[in-house]
C-alpha cells in the first residue's frame, strides 16, 4: 500500500530582520560592495518552509598590529602581511573575505596604547585599501574601547561599519557613536537569551534603529562550550520566528577567535597522538565550530584561517542551494 | 505519542474492581499515564485495548541497536527536535567505510585504526564505533574476505553493504552473532532483503532515492509487515541541504505527528556529497547536530575524527546537567605543605583543562575545586556562583587548611577584579592572580618557583 507523506511545515509569525553592512558612494560611504544578512523566515536552510533571502557571510579577522598571541599555524599562514594592516586586509579580500573584521588591538593600554586618532587613521587606511564592508572591534579594554570607537565612528561617518562590542555594562557610548555616524552596533550578551534581548531593547531605546543592531550571542569553540552557544542561537532564532521583535537581529559569531584559542589549535607539542596533525586539526577545529554555528542560525562568521574560510564558504554554497 | 490519563481511561473496563490495587479505573489510568503502574496489573483489559495502549506507548523513534558485546551502537528513542527542549539521548554511531576492492592490508589498517582509536576528553574516553564494509566488487568471495579481515579485529560494530540479498545471506553466518546492520533494502529487493534480516535477526537499513519520503514510508510499512522491525532510514539525500531537509522532515514527522513509518533512526553518508575530507567533516558535523543515527565516513584520520567526536560529545551533553566534577581538593604531583594552591570551578571542562595544564607543568600543586554548580569561571562569576564568599567557603570547608602551611591562593585571571573582596573574606591571605587561560598555567607555575 503506497503511503503518502505530507511535508511537515511550521508556520512562523516572524522573521529575522535584514541588515546591510557597508555603504556605497551613492549611499554616503565609499564601499564598492555591501553585504546584506538576515531576512530568514525559517529555521536554518529549511527551504520547504520559508525563505533564506541572504546567505551567511564570512568576515576575515585581522589586527592593526602583528598579533602576539595567535597560534603559530595562523602566523605561518599569513606570513609578513601581519605587519602591515593594509596588505593584510587586501590579502584577506583576495582569499574570499566578504567583509573585514578589524580588531584595534594596538590601542590596548597593555599593548601599544595607540591613540584613538591614530586608530581611526588605521581604519581609514583599511577603508581606502579594500572595497568590502568593515566590522571594527575595540582593543578589548572597556574605557579604551569607548574612546577608540567614538573616534573611529566620527572619522568614518556614513560608511555603515559594524562597531563592537556593546555589552550589558558598557553599551551607551558605542551605541551613541553608531547613532550619530550611521553605523551598526554589535551587541554581545554572555550566552543568555534574556540578557541578549534586554541588551537589544536598551540599545534600541537609546534611538538606534533595529536595522542597525547585530546580536553576538558569545561564541564557545568546539569542545569549549559550543553547545551552549548552539542552543542559545536556536532559541533566539525560534523566538524571532515566533514573532518576538526584540530577538530578530541577525547573529554574528567570532568562530575564529574562539577556535584558535583552544589548546587543540594553539599547541602542537606534548598533546595526545590521537589528536592527529596539528595544522589540519586547527583548521578542522575552526571549520567545525563555524559550520555548527551556521546550522544554528549564524548570519556572519568572523574567521581567521583562509583554508577554513574556503570550506565554510563551500558549505554555505551547499546550504543555500535550493 | 503518550496518551493522557483520560484517553487511557476510555480503553479500560471502567468497572472499578480494585483488583489492580487502585480504587478506581480512572485513578489507575492516571497512574499509567505517569508510568507509575503497569497495564498488566489489570486482569480484565481487552486484547484490543492492550494493543492500542502498547502502540501508543512505543517511542516515536524506535531504539535500534547494532552489534553485540564490545562496541554497540544504540540509536533512536529521541524525544525532541532541539536539544534545549530536553536533551538528545543516543549519540550517533560513527563508522568508517572500507570497500572489498581495497587490499587486505589497507582494510586491516583501517579496521585496526578504528578499533584502537581512543581519545580522552573531560574525563570520558571517546571512540569510533565501527566499520562499514561495502561489496563494491560485486563478488561474494571478495566480500567475505574483507569481512574476515575486519571481523577478526575485535568488537567494532559492523555495517554490511550490498544490494544483493543472496550475497548477504552467504556472508551472514560469518558474523551473524555480531548483529551487523544490513544495508540496504530498496524498492527492488526488499522482500528478499527482509527475509535475510529476519533469518539472522539483524537490523536492516531501508533506502530510497533523493529524499522521496513517501516511497520510504511505503517500504518501511511493507517491511514491518514482513516481520522486520529494527529498521534504519536512508532518505538517499547526499548534498548537505537535501540531507538537512530530509532528516529534519523525518524527525519532525516522527515526533510531531507520531508517524510510525518514519519513526526510525537514520543512516547517512557525508563523504558521498563531499569533494574533500574536510568537506566530509563539515557534512558529518551537520549530521551529528541534525538527527543522524549512524554516520558512515569515508576517511579515517585522527585529525578529522577528533573534532567530530568532540562535537558529538558537545551536542549530546544534557543541557540541564553540565558535566561536573566533585568539589574537593585535588593534589597534583604529590604536593607538600608549601606547594601552591590554585582555585577554580567544578565545571568539568574547567577542571580537566586546568588539571591537565598543572600536570603538564610538572610543578606539584593543590587544586581546589569550588562548587559553582557546574559552571565555568566567567559564567559562574557572572551568576554569583563563584564569588568571594563561595571561595572563602571552599577554602574553609574543603580540608585544605590541614594540608598547607601557607596562606597564598591563586585565582583565575578572569576574576582578578575579585581579589580585594577575597582578601576581605579571608583576612591574612595573599590573593595572587593567575593567568586567564589555562594554557598559560605552566609558565606561570614555573615562574613562581624561580
Amino acid at each position: 500500500m503506497p503511503v503518502t507523506v505530507e511535508t511537515p511545515t511550521e508556520k512562523w509569525a516572524g522573521k529575522v530582520r535584514e541588515i546591510t553592512l557597508g555603504a556605497t558612494a551613492a549611499e554616503g560611504g565609499t564601499r564598492t560592495s555591501t553585504v546584506t544578512v538576515g531576512g530568514e523566515g525559517t529555521m536554518p536552510f529549511l527551504h520547504f518552509e520559508g525563505e533564506t533571502p541572504h546567505r551567511p557571510v564570512v568576515a576575515i579577522e585581522i589586527y592593526d598590529i602583528a598579533p602576539q598571541d595567535w597560534s603559530p599555524i595562523l602566523m605561518d599562514y599569513w606570513g609578513d602581511v601581519v605587519n602591515d594592516v593594509v596588505a593584510w586586509a587586501k590579502k584577506a579580500v583576495e582569499l574570499g573575505a566578504d567583509a573585514i573584521a578589524l580588531t584595534l588591538r594596538g590601542a590596548h593600554p597593555e599593548v601599544n596604547d595607540r591613540s584613538p586618532e591614530d586608530s581611526a587613521r588605521v581604519v581609514k587606511d583599511v577603508l581606502a585599501a579594500v572595497g568590502v564592508p568593515l566590522i571594527v572591534y575595540g582593543p578589548g579594554a572597556p574605557d579604551k574601547d569607548n574612546e577608540v570607537l567614538v573616534a573611529v565612528a566620527e572619522a568614518t561617518a556614513g560608511e555603515r561599519l559594524a562597531l563592537g562590542l556593546c555589552e550589558q555594562n558598557n553599551y551607551r557610548t558605542i551605541a551613541a557613536a553608531c547613532m550619530g555616524s550611521g553605523h551598526i552596533a554589535v551587541a554581545r550578551a554572555p550566552i543568555d537569551v534574556n540578557i541578549q534581548k534586554q541588551l537589544n531593547i536598551l540599545i534600541s531605546d537609546m534611538g538606534l534603529p533595529l536595522d542597525r543592531i547585530l546580536m553576538d550571542p558569545t561564541t564557545g569553540a568546539l569542545g569549549y562550550g559550543l553547545e551552549y552557544t548552539y542552543s542559545v542561537m536556536e532559541r533566539l532564532r525560534l523566538a524571532a520566528l515566533q514573532g518576538d521583535a526584540m530577538t530578530q537581529q541577525p547573529m554574528i559569531c567570532t568562530a575564529g577567535h574562539e577556535a584558535w584559542r583552544a589548546k587543540e589549535s594553539k599547541v602542537g607539542e606534548g598533546v595526545p597522538e590521537a589528536w592527529g596533525d596539528w595544522k589540519e586539526r586547527g583548521i578542522a577545529w575552526e571549520t567545525v565550530t563555524a559550520t555548527s554555528l551556521i546550522e544554528a542560525g549564524a548570519d556572519i562568521l568572523v574567521m581567521r584561517h583562509p583554508e577554513a574560510v574556503a570550506i565554510v564558504k563551500k558549505t554555505i554554497d551547499q546550504l543555500v542551494a535550493k | 505519542m503518550a496518551l493522557t490519563g483520560l484517553q487511557i481511561y476510555k480503553l479500560l473496563p471502567k468497572t472499578n474492581c480494585k483488583e489492580c490495587g487502585v480504587p478506581t479505573c480512572l485513578a489507575f489510568a492516571m497512574k499509567l499515564a505517569t508510568k507509575s503502574a503497569e497495564l498488566s496489573a489489570c486482569p480484565y483489559v481487552t486484547e484490543e485495548a492492550k494493543n492500542e495502549l502498547e502502540a501508543a506507548s512505543a517511542p516515536p523513534v524506535r531504539l535500534v541497536s547494532i552489534g553485540a558485546d564490545g562496541r554497540k551502537i544504540e540509536v533512536g528513542n529521541e524525544t525532541v527536535l532541539y536539544r534545549h527542549d530536553k536533551t538528545f539521548y543516543h549519540q550517533p554511531g560513527l563508522v568508517v567505510r572500507v570497500k572489498d576492492t581495497q587490499s587486505a592490508d589497507e582494510i586491516k589498517a583501517v579496521a585496526d585504526a578504528v578499533c584502537g582509536y581512543c581519545v580522552e576528553r573531560v574525563g570520558l574516553s571517546l571512540n569510533v564505533d565501527g566499520v562499514a564494509i561495502e561489496n563494491a566488487s560485486g563478488d561474494t568471495s571478495a566480500f567475505a574476505k574483507a569481512i574476515e579481515v575486519v571481523g577478526s579485529n575485535a568488537n567494532v560494530a559492523l555495517v554490511l553493504m550490498s544490494s544483493v540479498p543472496a550475497t548477504l545471506d552467504t556472508v551472514m553466518p560469518m558474523v551473524a552473532d555480531r548483529r551487523p546492520l544490513l544495508y540496504a533494502a530498496d524498492a527492488g529487493n526488499w522482500q528478499a532483503m527482509a527475509e535475510v534480516a529476519r533469518k539472522y535477526k539483524s537490523p536492516l537499513a531501508v533506502k530510497v532515492d533523493c529524499g522521496d519520503l513517501s516511497a520510504l514510508a511505503t517500504l518501511t510499512e511493507d517491511i514491518t509487515k514482513a516481520g522486520v522491525t529494527d529498521l534504519m532510514l536512508d532518505p538517499g539525500t547526499r548534498s548537505m541541504v537535501d540531507s538537512l531537509q530530509a532528516m529534519t522532515k523525518i524527525r519532525r514527522l516522527a515526533l510531531r505527528k507520531n508517524f510510525r513509518p518514519l519513526g526510525f533512526p537514520m543512516i547517512s553518508f557525508p563523504g558521498e556529497g563531499a569533494s574533500s575530507p574536510l568537506e566530509e567533516v563539515a557534512a558529518a558535523s551537520q549530521h551529528i547536530a541534525k538527527y543522524g543515527g549512524v554516520i558512515v565516513l569515508d576517511h579515517f584520520d585522527p585529525t578529522l575524527i577528533y573534532p567530530l567526536l568532540t562535537l558529538r560529545q558537545n551536542i549530546y551533553t544534557d543541557p540541564q546537567k553540565p558535566i561536573q566534577v566533585k568539589p574537593d581538593v585535588y593534589p597534583i604531583h604529590e604536593p607538600d605543605a608549601n606547594s601552591p594552591l590554585l582555585i577554580t570551578t567544578n565545571f568539568s571542562l574547567t577542571y580537566f583543562t586546568v588539571a591537565g595544564e598543572v600536570e603538564a607543568s610538572g610543578v606539584p600543586a593543590w587544586l581546589l575545586i569550588a562548587d559553582s554548580e557546574g559552571l565555568s569561571v566567567l559564567t559562574a562569576w557572572a551568576a554569583g556562583k563563584f564569588d568571594a564568599e563561595k571561595i572563602k567557603k571552599a577554602v574553609q570547608t574543603s580540608g585544605i587548611l590541614d594540608k598547607i602551611a601557607h596562606k597564598r591562593l591563586i585565582i583565575p585571571g578572569y576574576v582578578a577584579g575579585m581579589s580585594g573582596e577575597i582578601e576581605e573574606e579571608l583576612p591574612g591571605w595573599e590573593i595572587r592572580v593567575g593567568p586567564r587561560e589555562a594554557v598559560d598555567l605552566s609558565s606561570y607555575l614555573k615562574s613562581l618557583r624561580s
